[in-house]
């Protein structure tokens, strides 16, 4: 019988290992999956090379895994944010790497690997630093940047509800990168607020379906980031 | 806003709300609009009697309302600028994927965007200094610019040092190349034209030459 469902975030994230690419849901807080990346932080899986659009803010959550010196490089489009000073610390101190990336053709980049794309042509960021050493070639009059697909070993995400299955949906913007990550990475992660039974979500309403999804983790009252960042909450 | 003191305020020519309306003006019914952080957003609060604009927001929204009462907040419907936001009766959440197809896909008609500088062959900078210790931060900007049909820039005429942001060429990085239709600053709408800046119209109690000597290019008389 196929379950997805897991015991804890804990064993969810138990194989994750050092120098792995993982891909992290979320556009700030909305959609980030805190108690998995929490776990990871228990874990202590190093080297990581991290997706995600943006690098954490206060000392919690993607901020508290860069902390913890577990990152060794970040793929994103916008690395600092308001309370984010964890990675704009060590990047200037030359202690972490960044891959930066125009936000669309990150999520291109994801959609693509996830859709067996290895490679595409962009007219974004033409003649912009963000072009420079890359394969320029013009169609119908104008001129593309190749961008390659990017693949993951591991992607954590946040979703509204899960059967067994693994079909999910999400709540609202918290949607943003998470059906792209769940289709570009080998071993999908996630946390939903609610585990239902198969067949509770309508066949209509299933925004990723189960193929794309390994683990589910129940957080049926997930922490809100941005509360911890007030109160000047660290993890761990 | 209703009584607010904008200090930034240029003492002659457009408040920062009168160069949002003056764009909002340009904007045809039916619109799908993107719009940036800053100025770019006030477009909203100015919708000429008898348009609908669609607001698309590319952390995956379409069809973004007002911001919500306090005790609507809801952490999980956020702007790209981070900001909680509502969704209007008809708004369609989708992922990123889907979002910058809309964009890189040519569907949605028009972004208003700030600017550092504007070149007078239409090349925009807006994401960078090229400082060597800042942190280099993108966002979506280089895919709205290459993407959406029409590209309106608010911004004000000249930095807070005096120098101008309309040049003729940018010296900082580049956001996109030749991709910027219309400039509405405090003080003129210019229009980039094949031949440059052309100007279309002047804000109240300001003259030609007043904006032609605060443009770092040359600057046509397109009225």
């Amino acid at each position: 019988m196929i379950n997805k469902f897991c015991q804890s975030a804990a064993l969810a994230v138990a194989d994750i290992f050092d120098g792995a690419t993982v891909m992290i849901g979320g556009f700030g807080e909305a959609g980030s999956p805190i108690e998995l990346i929490h776990a990871l932080i228990d874990q202590g899986a190093k080297n990581l090379t991290v997706v995600n659009n943006n690098t954490g803010s206060g000392q919690v959550g993607l901020a508290a895994l860069i902390a913890n010196g577990q990152v060794s490089k970040m793929i994103c489009s916008f690395p600092r944010t308001a309370n984010s000073t964890v990675f704009p610390d060590l990047y200037r101190a030359g202690k972490i790497e960044l891959e930066l990336v125009p936000q669309g053709t990150l999520a291109e980049r994801i959609r693509a690997s996830g859709a067996g794309i290895p490679a595409f042509y962009t007219p974004t960021s033409v003649g912009t630093p963000l072009a420079e050493g890359k394969e320029v070639r013009h169609f119908d009059g104008r001129d593309y940047v190749m961008e390659t697909g990017l693949k993951a070993d591991f992607a954590l995400i946040k979703a509204k509800q899960a059967d067994r299955y693994g079909n999910l949906t999400y709540n609202k913007t918290a949607r943003n990168f998470a059906p792209i990550m769940a289709m570009a990475a080998k071993t999908t992660i996630v946390q939903a607020n609610a585990c239902v039974e198969a067949g509770d979500i309508d066949p209509e309403s299933v925004i990723t379906p189960g193929i794309f999804v390994n683990r589910i983790v129940s957080i049926d009252t997930p922490m809100q980031e941005s509360l911890l960042v007030q109160e000047g909450r660290v993890y761990p | 806003m209703k009584g607010e003191l904008n200090v930034s305020q240029s003492i002659i020519g457009w408040s920062r709300d009168q160069m949002a309306q003056r764009a909002a003006l340009d904007i045809p019914d039916g619109a799908y609009v993107n719009l940036g952080i800053g100025i770019p957003e006030k477009v909203a609060r100015y919708v000429p009697e008898g348009r609908e604009f669609i607001y698309h927001t590319e952390n995956g929204l379409l069809g973004m309302g007002p911001e919500p009462e306090l005790t609507e907040l809801d952490p999980d419907l956020i702007n790209a600028g981070k900001k909680p936001v509502t969704a209007i009766a008809g708004a369609a959440y989708f992922h990123h994927g889907d979002s910058f197809s809309m964009i890189r896909g040519q569907h949605i008609d028009v972004c208003v965007l700030g600017a550092m500088q504007v070149a007078q062959n239409g090349d925009l900078a807006n994401w960078s200094t090229g400082a060597k210790d800042a942190i280099p931060a993108v966002g979506g900007a280089m895919d709205l610019v290459a993407g959406v049909k029409t590209i309106f820039v608010i911004t004000q005429h000249t930095t807070k040092t005096g120098e101008s942001k309309l040049i003729e060429a940018c010296h900082y990085p580049l956001t996109g190349q030749g991709v910027v239709s219309r400039i509405y600053t405090d003080l003129a709408v210019i229009q980039v034209t094949s031949r440059g800046f052309e100007l279309i119209e002047l804000a109240p109690g300001v003259d030609f030459d007043y904006v032609a000597k605060r443009t770092g290019a040359h600057l046509w008389d397109g009225r």
